[in-house]
């Protein structure tokens, strides 16, 4: 039974069209990157998940349910725009936003004392969120978010405006859950970070979904017809090979259309030059994207 | 323990451990002891200690008794002005006054003093007109008539039930002043709940907690825990209030208690006060939620809230005109607007009979005014809520609600 089951959803604001008819499936214990740039739907359809807006059409079901207030206390969600009680201590901030959730005093401590030595937090326990900086407040928000041991964690945008410790610290926590084999949506515009920890990707554009599937079969979709080659010696013109171009430390042979690497690699052996890196050029999902939605984007 | 309940239990702690929450509360009793203190102060400043005054009068009728004494006043026989001019110089008198040949038929006497005055005392005044009249009339009438005569007439009202019976409510400026005294404690109570729903859930918008906590509880249950956990808390200041006033007063009843004796307190006067803070308070906190959810920040909403809050306090401005004219249909009118209602229906009660089709229509209306400022709030919530940025106008606010 799949986690999240979104078929033909649709939801418009006044005149603004901001989910069409998307349709996909989160699975147990996977990560699934929904990526997409600002504006394109992502958290609409986050919240539509959470219960928190109701779609125009289409159903959405979580866990095996319609959303509800029931399927609330399984899922932790960390919104874009997120924030905490600034004159509430640590400790009481965690334990009035976990016993919304259905947690009962005695366990939330337990486990907040756990997931606050984890983080190197617990000598903050006591201290009030305004005088946390704000990196340390977003590590809160994290534990505010898995505190309750949800089956399903959402996270919105969670590396905006993190450092790059921080960034590792919270790439840690999505790997750790995923060990325990929680499911994970990790929504985000900067889809360099989606690559390192996703197993399967929706591409939203315009409320649309552009590009849905396991991260390697899209890659191997869009790979495109060429080879980078790393030389000390200038990379010479042979057989196979349409179009050269030359990067700063590397170049790029686009094959022509009855060419395989393999050929053009045997012939690159036969000239003789010195070959530090041979590899068949595989694009980046901004680079995915821009090809997806013919550039219309930066 | 449910999830209502939890919200309530942590607005309500939020906002009692508050500095200006304890602040206000301890206030309110702080300045009416500061007023009873500065009441005594100086009434004690304008009543020095009771010397003898002595005045003299000069006598051109004949006959006038100067054995006639009236508390501290002393009245001395003067032989001429010109002696009585020589006694006061020499302060062997206070003042004198000269009683014309002609005074019964102008009914003028001239007075003649070292003190610059606005006008005669009070205490002067009554007494040269006692001294006057239990002389004229000394010979004429018995004297227990003279008392009659001079202490005046009590008047005493009873008012009595259509079945003849003597009714519960007497009227009366005791029997207002609690009515009053509830509208004010009404007003304020009003506005200060209203103004904690506001910050509750503006702070809530401005921390971005709005999200997370939708994501754990329905908007209703976040709805309803604020109404009732910064209600509870508002009550809580009012109880506190209400209790002090008693012990304040009993403190401050040698100088304006006498008052005090005359209060009474019908049941169903108290039951009308505790229904009307009820719907007042859910009206203008269910206003405050909607501000709060189409406005970015506290501030922004806290300058729009008088627009509402103003009306409560509205009544106090036209005391006054309400105490000449209790029966213009203009209070009619106003007890049905839900904004001026709650305290205005008070202050009616405490001077006028209230029709019951009035109490009635003007219930029934504020009640309506909750159930669809609740509808109405619950929808700009889902829409505004986790909107930041421009306040929608008014014109989008209605297709807003229409569309939905």
């Amino acid at each position: 039974m799949p986690v999240v089951e979104v078929v033909n959803v649709a939801k418009s604001y006044a005149s603004k069209l901001a989910v069409s008819e998307l349709s996909f499936t989160v699975d147990p214990g996977e990560i699934f990157g929904m990526i997409g740039p600002n504006g394109a739907g992502k958290t609409t359809m986050i919240r539509m998940m959470m219960d928190i807006i109701q779609p125009d059409a289409g159903q959405v079901t979580i866990l095996g349910q319609k959303p509800s207030e029931a399927t609330k206390a399984r899922l932790g969600y960390l919104p874009e725009e997120r924030g905490l009680y600034r004159k509430l201590t640590v400790i009481d901030t965690l334990t009035y936003l976990a016993s919304l959730k259905g947690m009962d005093v005695r366990s939330i401590h337990a486990r907040a004392d756990v997931l606050l030595e984890q983080t190197g937090m617990l000598a903050h326990k006591k201290k009030r969120i305004e005088e946390l900086s704000k990196g340390m407040a977003q590590v809160i928000q994290l534990i505010v978010t898995i505190l309750h041991d949800p089956e399903l964690v959402v996270l919105d945008e969670p590396f905006t405006g993190l450092d790059p410790v921080n960034t590792e610290r919270v790439k840690q926590v999505l790997i750790d859950l995923h060990d325990q084999g929680k499911a994970v949506i990790l929504s985000t515009h900067q889809m360099n970070q989606v690559e390192a920890v996703c197993d399967r990707i929706l591409m939203v554009n315009d409320g649309r979904a552009v590009l849905y599937g396991a991260l390697e079969d899209v890659r191997s979709e869009h790979r495109g017809h060429a080879v980078l080659v790393k030389s000390d010696a200038e990379v010479p013109h042979v057989p196979g090979v349409a179009e050269r171009r030359v990067h700063k430390d590397y170049t790029e042979l686009v094959l022509d259309a009855s060419a395989t690497p393999q050929q053009v690699l045997e012939e690159l052996v036969k000239t003789g030059i010195p070959i530090d890196r041979f590899e068949v050029a595989t694009p980046s999902l901004n680079e995915i994207f821009l090809q997806v939605v013919g550039g219309n984007h930066e | 323990m449910n999830r209502t309940a939890l919200i309530v239990r942590h607005e309500f702690l939020t906002t009692v451990k508050k500095k200006g929450f304890i602040i206000l509360t301890l206030a309110v009793p702080m300045l009416v002891l500061l007023g009873i203190g500065i009441f005594q102060l100086a009434s004690n400043i304008a009543t020095p200690a009771a010397d003898v005054v002595r005045i003299g009068y000069v006598d051109h009728i004949g006959g006038f008794n100067p054995l006639y004494e009236q508390g501290a006043v002393q009245l001395i026989h003067q032989d001429s002005e010109d002696a009585a001019t020589q006694a006061l110089t020499q302060r062997e008198i206070d003042e004198y006054f000269v009683i014309p040949a002609d005074y019964v038929a102008t009914g003028v006497v001239s007075r003649y003093t070292l003190e610059k005055e606005l006008a005669p005392p009070p205490a002067i005044s009554a007494a040269i007109e006692g001294f006057l009249d239990s002389n004229l009339l000394a010979s004429q009438v018995p004297p227990e008539l003279i008392g009659r005569v001079l202490s005046g007439t009590g008047i005493i009202t009873t008012t009595l039930t259509t079945q003849g019976d003597v009714s519960e409510e007497q009227g009366g400026f005791g029997n207002f002043i609690l009515p009053a005294l509830f509208g004010a404690l009404l007003a304020i109570a009003l506005n200060v709940s209203a103004n904690y729903v506001l910050q509750s859930l503006g702070e809530e918008k401005e921390n971005r907690l709005m999200e997370i906590l939708l994501s754990s509880v329905s908007p209703k249950q976040l709805l309803t825990g604020k109404l009732l956990g910064r209600g509870a808390a508002g009550l809580l200041q009012v109880v506190v209030w209400v209790i002090s006033m008693p012990l304040l007063l009993r403190l401050a009843s040698s100088t304006i208690g006498g008052l005090l004796s005359t209060i009474e307190l019908p049941l169903g006067l108290l039951l009308l006060g505790v229904i009307y803070f009820i719907l007042g308070y859910l009206l203008f906190a269910v206003v405050s939620l909607a501000l709060a959810a189409i406005c970015s920040t506290v501030r922004e909403a806290q300058g729009i809230a008088p627009l509402f809050t103003l009306a409560a306090v509205a009544p106090f401005w036209f005391v006054s005109l309400l105490m000449f004219f209790p029966d213009s249909p203009v209070w009619v009118v106003f007890s049905i607007v839900p904004f001026s209602a709650p305290v205005l229906m008070m202050l009616r009660l405490g001077l006028s009979d209230v029709p019951t089709w009035q109490l009635v229509v003007s219930m029934a209306v504020l009640l309506l005014s909750v159930l669809g400022g609740l509808w109405a709030s619950a929808k700009l919530l889902r829409i505004y809520l986790l909107m930041y940025g421009k306040r929608p106008r008014l014109r989008e606010l209605v297709r807003a609600l229409r569309a939905s």
